[in-house]
């Protein structure tokens, strides 16, 4: 089933993905972002990041609210290269 | 083995740290420890591009790199772990006759040493990348056995394979103090004590802070250097493409995003604090560098930016060895934003010295006494070929 459940759809990292995630040992949102590539789509995490939090919490068994969310890395959505460009800040 | 007593211990969690941790319990070392403040892939082992290239100017990092190559390119097998290895090759590109000139020498000593590095005019530059706007370019030159790779999976390989060989690894466990009694070395972590006869310090830009509770002394800086990632895009760019003047390089991943960089003026860091975040700045000229050198890249979205250091020391050569007035306490830092890609090569050999082999040839060129004595080079063997 958990083969099934899709938790990043940028990504398409699945629960299983998640769960064997943290049964090698990535107990932490970081790490299994840097493990399964959840979070580093489009959205970038924007809409996974609380359901993969909640997987890790139960597959490593430890409460919810211990875990902490990964660097948020700007920009703060998808922007095109030209409109950088534009920038005055450089 | 207990946590409270080492051999070795290792500071530092990185691809270099471990691979030592690797090698030499390979050799057949016992009780050794691997210490980070983080999680694994935290520091620039997990932050830098991936880039893993054997042109260079001096003909020892152009052998070095041959080899680290090499391991490598059988990492994936060997270790079971997919990193995701692209051999798609190296660009660069030369603004000025000067460069150019630079680029000539250097691939004729790459040459010498069988590498297929070949000068190439701007015309054949666009033919293996013809998105490439190549006006402002006089030469380039490409060597098709370079190759990118995916980091991470390098620091899990390395440290898998370490602990299948007895090596012990401990995260989020930051070192507070290093203290000797006698012969030996007293570290203090929030977990207690720990024991160790010999210790490595192979924390990156961090390397000075450790010394320093040694009671040693580095000279290198940490120097901030950026990356975006855009969206993923359709395979089309076979190379890493790169800069000289600009320090500008961008590759394509095997997911298909643009991974690249540029170099910003060094910013004041009179503290020599190790400074992560992300700044438009950055942005803003990376977008302009890559729309100049592809033109058609322009409507492409970066989906995301960060931040690591590069851990610069005076003369660009690494520090190795041990330090001057620490007897047993022995650094590998000053990579200058290549350690990651020397690792592999650096740590075998960095592992066979620990071990007790004839030190390769450069502990001698990197010995870390050379800043303390004056003996450093004052750019006869200086390494030209320090990109990003």
């Amino acid at each position: 089933m958990s083969r099934k459940v899709i938790l990043c759809r940028c990504e398409d990292v699945t629960l299983a993905d998640v769960q064997h995630a943290v049964k090698l040992g990535h107990a932490n949102v970081e790490e299994v972002k840097r493990y399964t590539g959840f979070g580093t789509g489009p959205c970038q995490g924007k809409e996974c990041l609380r359901e993969v939090a909640r997987a890790i919490a139960a597959a490593a068994g430890c409460p919810p609210q211990q875990m902490a969310p990964f660097t948020a890395r700007p920009p703060l959505v998808p922007t095109e290269l030209a409109v950088l460009a534009g920038s005055e800040t450089e | 083995m207990t946590a409270e007593r080492a051999d070795v211990a290792i500071i530092g969690a990185g691809v270099m740290g471990l691979a030592i941790a690797y090698n030499l319990a390979a050799r057949g070392q016992r009780r050794i420890l691997v210490l980070d403040a983080h999680h694994l892939a935290w520091g620039a082992s997990g932050r830098n591009g991936g880039g893993v290239r054997q042109q260079w100017s001096t003909e020892m990092n152009i052998r070095l790199m041959q080899e680290s190559v090499e391991i490598c390119a059988h990492f994936a097998e060997q270790m079971r772990i997919n990193v995701w290895m692209r051999r798609g090759g190296y660009l660069f590109l030369a603004r000025s006759q000067g460069a150019a000139d630079q680029l000539t020498r250097n691939v004729a000593l790459q040459n010498k040493c069988e590498l297929p590095t070949r000068m190439i005019t701007p015309a054949e530059a666009q033919e293996l990348v013809p998105e490439l706007e190549v006006s402002p370019f006089v030469a380039a030159c490409y060597n098709p056995t370079d190759a990118v790779v995916f980091p991470w999976p390098f620091v899990w390989g390395y440290a898998r394979a370490a602990a299948k060989r007895g090596v012990q690894i401990r995260t989020e466990l930051p070192v507070t103090a290093i203290d000797r009694r006698g012969d030996d070395f007293v570290l203090s972590t929030p977990a207690g004590p720990i024991t160790a006869g010999r210790v490595v310090c192979a924390a990156g830009a961090w390397s000075p802070a450790v010394a320093r509770l040694a009671g040693g002394a580095l000279p290198d800086r940490p120097v901030r250097h950026e990356i975006l990632s855009t969206e993923p895009l359709k395979p089309f760019l076979k190379p890493m493409v790169s800069e000289i003047e600009t320090g500008l390089y961008v590759s394509q991943s095997l997911r298909g995003e643009l991974v690249g960089g540029v170099s910003l003026p060094e910013e004041a860091n009179p503290d020599r604090q190790v400074r992560m975040g992300s700044r438009l700045a950055f942005l803003t000229r990376m977008a302009r560098g890559l729309i100049g050198l592809m033109p058609r890249l322009g409507s492409v979205k970066v989906v995301r930016q960060w931040a690591g250091p590069y851990d610069v020391s005076p003369d660009g050569n690494p520090i190795v060895g041990e330090l001057p007035g620490v007897p047993g306490f022995y650094v590998v830092c000053g990579f200058g934003g290549h350690g990651f890609m020397m690792a592999p090569v650096v740590a075998r050999h960095y592992a066979d010295f620990l071990h007790g082999d004839p030190p390769h040839a450069f502990f001698q060129a990197w010995r870390a006494s050379r800043f303390a004595d004056g003996s450093a080079p004052a750019g006869g063997d200086r390494e030209q070929m320090i990109i990003g």
